[in-house]
């Protein structure tokens, strides 16, 4: 799939931000006024910008508001509902805590579950794909609930907590690649694909056109097997391995959360582009890739 | 609203022989001007005389090759379009309900005062049969040229996808294969119809009949009736006297 | 909210606001259009349902003719060269400006030496009108493109049976049940074949493709027969001798419809030997079966013995089929002996021709449809052999071809498959022997016009268009010891003939519609050599070069003045039966062009520009008694010009009333009525009339009425062609006319009588060891020559070209997608991008024909894949074969007519490394005359 920066930057940033929430919601860290007002507006920064940057992939704004509309169905509709009304929900939570200091327990617990709920709808428009077979697994919402968790959780500043969750994304990030690599492996051949595996091995000769066209550019995509390989490293030991042992095995400090934080980041955004630039998708066959 | 009919009155596809495609991209073409000029958006071209072409088409003929070990290789021409699954992933995928699949007969369309270009559908679809219109930001599939097959300004044996109409060798069908007895449906029956990758559970509508048998000649050699001109010109004289 | 399934979208929406109807150009083959109009504009074209060549169907190409219409490479207005030859500097003048350029240097030649003006017009649909002119003009050298395209399948067919594929014939696609498909060039004929495939492909019947690629009409052929490049006739041939051997031939229409019962004369050293024995009547003698007397061949009641033989003066002469059977019984035509040559296993070859037999005989169809034969015996039934063939460019474009076609026509013929129900089929005004066919002239007198039609068929070397001295009368050498049956001319040897000054120089090169710049030439970068080179005082070889195109094509830069043309939707055309017309085997017909549109720009029809020279010129027949133009334009002179009386370029609808057909008086509403009726005027042959028709009296007769013939001319086939054989004699040293003694054996050896094979001259010219591989282009079906990549829509399906290669040169060379290739022949290297082809011959190479671009041409960007990565292969190919040493140029063309011998070719390969920037050889840019296209394309009219 071709990587294009406004969905890796939507995912990673509203990813982080609702992540963020979650722990607002809880009450983690327990912060009131000046502080408060801060962490929210990190919160929502990240999360917004997100939403902006995703819209800069539609190529026809102007009917967006429909986007809504299809919650029975659509993952992506439920994923605009859900961050509407998280995003609506935090700030009858935030308003109360910086002005009033109130706790606002119940509706910020609400609030974390649709954060949640949130970043679930977020990668149930990836897992879905039956078409992108490394995606369609239980382990993609699983990556993103860690990525939002963890992320949030360093954001929040809960060293020790982001330091096991990364761990767990770790292990996570790692497990999803193999059981993707197998996935991938399985999405067949080009015989099996155009039905003509019985004449015997099928291989695709022209394309119907030399010209680019959106399909190719979209979804024939492919990062080189040995850069993707390099990447995955870089990503396991950026977004997971090296931030979680700076968490756990460090004193809590500004300096190594930052540190924690920055490599976080880079991390995060590398293992993107890699989510993207390595999924397989089934339409590839069809052009021999 | 993007959830899908639970039953359509009729399943109006496509049957593409490819025993008989030659890859003309004749349907290509025709699809390409007809759509241009009808059903919402043009189907655009960009840098269409510059280094990087690229534009808007529903509809793409691919060559593969086949070759069974020991046998000459095989070339097989296949067109390929929107399939208009009856279970269409590209539908129940968007958000906007701009995808939808018609009740009356399968036909599954992308309303473009909905659509916002997400792509998401075009993710969904196994067949890359939906490509984002550049110029428009809108996605363009194939419609099964809905404003032909019922359009009354058009005689009566024009009302069929402009790809059929034009195809020269024939190879494209068009009918209700929800019923038994048209003759795509028969088609499909009688020459072994197969989905493309049935597997992911489409339900496509659209069928291809495979390449009959390649290089099956194998006729006895003929009986020596004469070696050399002597006794040729001895069977040439009776063969004559038959006459 | 409505559910959107139940959304209401308009179904009906109007289509448009007129439908014009007319001929497409998007390639050769002129099927029938739609064209749909929006607000003024073009908005759609479709096939026309009507049309009796496409029967509503269009292929890639005619379906995106919207695109070349509106295409940015059009040119605007007349051009006058202003930078050097080549650069593509030119100003824009008017067309006063242009015509005074064109006559001025046209007129002063007319009167002292018109033979200095050579006139050649490429794809061009309207040669009678074109021939018509340069005749008229006094210059010898007139020709179309056909001698680089296709000549040796035209006259192979004409001289052995009056008549080849496409525009000759086609196949009874209706009841064939086997179908044999040799190379063909997808244009040529390009939907009727489809369509036909089609209805084959409908009943199940079989399909045998010869090729040694297996794309296209090959990848649907049920049986494909990869052979190697050159071998077809010795294929052929061995099909023959299998016949032969099992005596599966058709006696009965041998004996009748050929002359395999003619007695040659065997008498050793006779001027007349190898000649028919005539009597005194001048008609060639048979053998009669019942008495053993010679008789006149075409006596009533008489059917020839063809196993008798005759003596006379203490020779023995037989009959034509004994020699032929002697020559193919021998067993070098045997299939084990040909099988490694041609690359087909000795027992698929055997099992192919009992297919055929099986099929010929055990499948016979039998039409209960009376008719009379044309010497007068009547008969109940019709009797097919439901066989056909079609063959076309890929057998044809060899240093053998005319032999290889002619060993096709053999082979159709004993299997008695020729107008037959299930064989091949003619269409009007063929079938046409060669005797019907006009003999070349090249008689030139100052000031006046040539003596006769430019192009025929010689029947003898009477009939060659040789000076005293020997040399040649036409600057291509057309009609020579070196090409004597060079019956379309040789347009690929006219620029290198006049820069070389063989046989002489000439003033002026006035060309239309031919991208010898490029694509249409061999060896295009030396072609580009000669076109700007000068002589020593500093001017150019070829002084004047007058061009005519539509769009800013290659060729365009190397002229001094362009007369721009229209599109075809611009433009009034006449596909004439005097010319090439799209008669159907059911019907004669003809078509017209007319403006759907009227240009925007400056531009002229180049027909009409050629009526208005030549009233400027004040040739006869272009003006009046009083020197006033006699047509006002094309349209006029489609309408008004009669050929001979009552017979014109179109043959609807003619007479005061527009009741004649074929014949008549003209009819000022004569267009009217073609538009009206579609573009096309069709008439069908009444159905007695429908099969054998050489020899059918109903046909004879309708065509006779039509005007197709003055008299009724039926003929045998010519199993064993006679004029052949008189070329032979003459290099054995009979008649006053002799052959150059250099070309002596070559024209003994080529000029067989009976269908001979010969390896392609490349591979005695070469070391075929050195260059082992055979390289071959095609057209892909989207494309037509150079035009595609100016079409915005068909340049995204083809815009850059690979050499394909087959398995094992890739693996053994190590390729890998996206590798680069020097190709190397004996005459030069060009290094291309590569990729794998499994179905292909294992020696052979092939890429698509005219995808690459010089830089600056067409509107495209200068950096477009055309013009970076894509490329010709005629850099590799040369008009000349190798120097021998002698100090002769000899032609890379058939030894017979002259085809240029593009698939000759022979190469090396070696992979790149490293990979180049781009594409080599690299040329220069040409300043574009009409800049680049626009950015972006999305043409809805609303």
């Amino acid at each position: 799939m071709h990587p294009a920066p406004s969905v890796i930057i939507f995912t990673t940033l509203s990813g982080l931000g609702f992540g963020l929430f979650f722990w607002l919601g809880l009450g983690v860290p327990d912060v009131s006024g000046r502080t408060a007002f801060a962490f929210f507006f990190i919160a929502y920064a990240l999360s917004c910008a997100g939403l902006l940057a995703s819209t800069f992939h539609l190529g026809n704004k102007k009917n967006a508001i429909y986007a809504l509309s299809q919650w029975r169905t659509s993952w992506l509709s439920r994923e605009g509902i859900a961050a509407i009304l998280t995003l609506f929900l935090f700030a009858l939570v935030a308003v109360p805590r910086i002005f009033l200091g109130a706790e606002m327990a119940v509706s910020g617990a609400i609030g974390s579950v649709l954060a949640l709920i949130t970043v679930f709808t977020t990668s149930m428009i990836y897992t879905q794909l039956k078409t992108i077979p490394r995606w369609n697994q239980p382990l993609t919402p699983v990556l993103f609930l860690l990525h939002a968790l963890g992320g949030g959780a360093l954001l929040a500043g809960e060293a020790k907590i982001a330091g096991w969750l990364l761990l767990a994304l770790t292990l996570a990030l790692f497990a999803a690649w193999q059981i993707g690599d197998k996935r991938a492996q399985a999405r067949g051949t080009t015989g099996d694909a155009t039905g003509l595996a019985h004449l015997g091995k099928v291989r695709m000769l022209e394309s119907g056109h030399t010209a680019r066209n959106y399909v190719v550019d979209e979804m024939v995509y492919r990062v080189g097997r040995k850069h993707a390989e390099k990447l995955r490293w870089i990503t396991l030991a950026l977004a997971g391995a090296l931030p979680a042992a700076i968490l756990l095995l460090t004193s809590p400090g500004h300096m190594t959360a930052f540190l924690a934080l920055a490599l976080h980041l880079v991390g995060a955004v590398v293992g993107r582009w890699l989510f993207f630039a390595e999924a397989e998708h089934v339409v590839g066959l069809y052009h021999g890739k | 609203m993007t959830a899908l009919p639970e039953k359509t009155e009729k399943k109006l596809g496509l049957v593409i022989d490819l025993d008989t495609c030659v890859g003309c991209h004749g349907c290509v073409t025709a699809c390409k001007g007809w759509n241009t000029q009808n059903y919402g958006a043009p189907l655009s071209d960009t840098d269409p005389y510059g280094a990087d072409p690229g534009g808007t088409f529903l509809n793409r003929v691919f060559s593969y090759e086949a070759q069974a070990e020991g046998k000459a290789a095989q070339t097989v021409h296949m067109p390929r379009s929107c399939l208009h699954c009856d279970d269409a992933p590209c539908v129940t995928v968007c958000p906007t309900g701009a995808s939808y699949k018609r009740s009356e007969d399968g036909i599954v369309l992308v309303n473009e005062d909905r659509c916002i270009g997400c792509g998401l559908c075009a993710w969904a679809c196994p067949y890359g049969a939906r490509e984002l219109d550049r110029e428009a930001g809108i996605m363009k599939k194939c419609t099964l040229c809905v404003d032909r097959i019922y359009n009354q300004n058009l005689p009566e044996e024009d009302r069929v996808p402009a790809c059929v109409r034009t195809c020269p060798a024939g190879a494209r069908h068009f009918g209700d294969l929800g019923d038994p007895d048209s003759d795509v449906s028969k088609l499909v029956a009688n020459r072994g119809g197969f989905d493309l990758m049935p597997d992911l559970g489409t339900k496509p509508v659209n069928k291809y009949l495979p390449p009959r048998p390649k290089d099956t000649l194998d006729t006895a050699p003929l009986e020596v009736v004469a070696d050399e001109p002597k006794g040729f010109l001895g069977w040439l004289d009776k063969a004559l006297e038959k006459l | 909210m409505n559910k959107p399934e139940h959304l209401q979208i308009d179904t009906s929406p109007p289509v448009s606001d007129e439908v014009r109807k007319t001929t497409c150009y998007m390639c050769a083959c002129r099927c029938g259009i739609n064209v749909h109009m929006k607000d003024g504009q073009v908005a759609y074209i479709e096939g026309n349902r009507d049309h009796p060549v496409n029967r509503g169907v269009l292929c890639g190409k005619g379906s995106a003719g919207i695109m070349q219409h509106y295409a940015p490479s059009r040119l605007r207005a007349p051009l006058k060269r202003v930078g050097p030859r080549g650069s593509g500097e030119f100003e824009e003048i008017s067309w006063d400006e242009a015509l005074e350029i064109a006559a001025g240097w046209l007129a002063p030649l007319r009167e002292t030496d018109p033979k200095r003006m050579a006139f050649f017009t490429g794809r061009d649909q309207s040669q009678s009108f074109t021939s018509w002119f340069a005749q008229a003009y006094g210059t010898p050298n007139y020709a179309a493109h056909g001698g680089f395209c296709s000549v040796n399948m035209a006259a192979a067919g004409i001289y052995t049976m009056g008549g080849a594929f496409w525009e000759f014939g086609q196949p009874d696609w209706d009841r064939t049940k086997l179908f044999m498909l040799f190379g063909v060039a997808e244009d040529h004929d390009s939907n009727p074949i489809k369509i036909g495939l089609g209805k084959l492909k409908e009943r199940g019947a079989r399909v045998i493709g010869v090729n040694p690629i297996r794309s296209g009409y090959n990848a649907i052929a049920d049986d494909w027969v990869g052979i190697t490049p050159g071998t077809d006739g010795l294929f052929i041939l061995a099909l023959v001798h299998e016949l032969l051997r099992a005596g599966k031939v058709d006696l009965g229409y041998l004996s009748r419809y050929t002359n395999a019962g003619f007695v040659v004369n065997e008498e050793p050293n006779s001027p007349e030997n190898g000649l028919f024995i005539r009597g005194e009547n001048g008609k060639p003698q048979v053998i009669c079966r019942e008495t053993g007397k010679l008789s006149d061949y075409d006596t009533p009641g008489v059917m020839p013995d063809l196993a008798a033989n005759y003596r006379h003066a203490g020779t023995t002469h037989r009959p034509v089929f004994q020699l032929l059977a002697d020559r193919y019984l021998n067993d070098k035509y045997a299939p084990e002996a040909v099988a490694d040559q041609t690359g087909i296993a000795a027992e698929r070859i055997k099992s192919i021709a009992a297919e055929l037999a099986r099929v010929a005989f055990e499948e016979e169809i039998v039409l209960d449809q009376p008719w009379t034969d044309w010497k007068g015996q009547k008969h109940d039934k019709m009797i097919g052999r439901p066989v056909s063939f079609h063959a076309m460019r890929g057998i044809s474009a060899h240093s053998n071809g005319f032999q290889t076609c002619r060993a096709l026509h053999l082979l159709q013929i004993l299997l008695g498959s020729v107008e037959v129900p299930g064989g091949f089929r003619f269409k009007p005004p063929y079938p046409k022997p060669p005797e019907a066919h006009p003999k070349p002239h090249a008689g030139v007198t100052p000031g006046q016009p040539l003596d006769g039609p430019h192009l025929g068929y010689p029947m003898g070397p009477e009939h060659l268009l040789l000076e005293n001295d020997g040399t040649a009368k036409r600057i291509d050498k057309a009609f020579t010891w070196e090409n004597p049956m060079s019956a379309h001319g040789l347009m690929h040897m006219v620029i290198s003939n006049a820069h070389a000054g063989d046989p002489y120089k000439i003033d002026t090169l006035f060309m239309y519609m031919a991208n010898m710049a490029w694509n249409s030439s061999m060896n295009s970068s030396e072609v580009m050599r000669m076109l700007t080179d000068t002589d020593e005082k500093g001017d150019y070889v070829i002084p004047h070069i007058i061009y005519s195109d539509a769009y800013s094509s290659e060729m365009v830069a190397y002229a001094d003045l362009i007369l721009p043309d229209t599109t075809y939707l611009e433009r009034h055309d006449c596909i004439s039966l005097l010319d090439r017309p799209i008669c159907e085997a059911d019907g004669a017909a003809d078509a017209i062009r007319w403006p759907v549109v009227e240009p925007d720009r400056d531009v002229r029809g180049f027909q009409t520009v050629l009526i208005q020279l030549g009233s400027k010129l004040g040739l006869p027949g272009f003006v009046t008694d009083d020197g006033a133009p006699k047509f006002k334009d094309y349209a006029d002179y489609l309408v008004n010009h009669e050929r001979r009386p009552g017979v014109g370029p179109l043959a609807g609808w003619r007479g005061k009333d527009g009741e004649g057909r074929g014949r008549g008086e003209p009819n000022p509403a004569q267009i009217d009525k073609y538009i009206e009726n579609g573009g096309f005027w069709v008439d069908h042959i009444p159905t007695e009339a429908s099969f054998y028709k050489p020899w059918n009296k109903a046909y004879q007769e309708w065509a006779v009425a039509r005007g197709i013939f003055d008299a009724e001319a039926p003929y045998v086939f010519n199993l064993y062609v006679e004029p052949m054989r008189k070329f032979q004699l003459a290099a054995e040293g009979h008649g006053d006319i002799q052959p150059p003694d250099h070309l002596r054996a070559r024209i003994a050896e080529t000029m067989d009588p009976l269908p001979i094979w010969y390896p392609p001259f490349e591979d005695a010219n070469v070391d075929a060891d050195a260059f082992p591989i055979h390289a071959l282009t095609q057209r892909p079906m989207h494309m037509y020559h150079s035009w595609g990549s100016q079409n915005a829509w068909l340049r995204q399906i083809t815009g850059k070209n690979f050499l394909y290669l087959p398995t094992d040169l890739w693996t053994e060379h190590g390729f890998e997608d996206g590798d680069y290739a020097v190709v190397t022949s004996a005459h030069g290297s060009i290094t291309v991008p590569v990729a794998h082809h499994a179905a292909l011959n294992p020696k052979t190479v092939w890429t698509w024909n005219a995808i690459g671009k010089r830089k600056g041409t067409w509107a495209l960007d200068k950096a477009a894949p055309e013009a970076t990565e894509a490329f010709l292969l005629n850099h590799l190919i040369h008009e000349l074969q190798p120097p021998k040493g002698d100090g002769l140029r000899w032609a890379n063309s058939d030894p017979v007519t002259g085809q240029a011998a593009w698939f000759d070719l022979r190469v090396k390969i070696a992979k790149s490394v490293p990979k180049p920037a781009e594409s080599q050889p690299v040329h220069p840019s040409i300043t574009s005359p009409v800049g680049k296209g626009p950015d972006v394309v999305a043409r809805k009219i609303r």
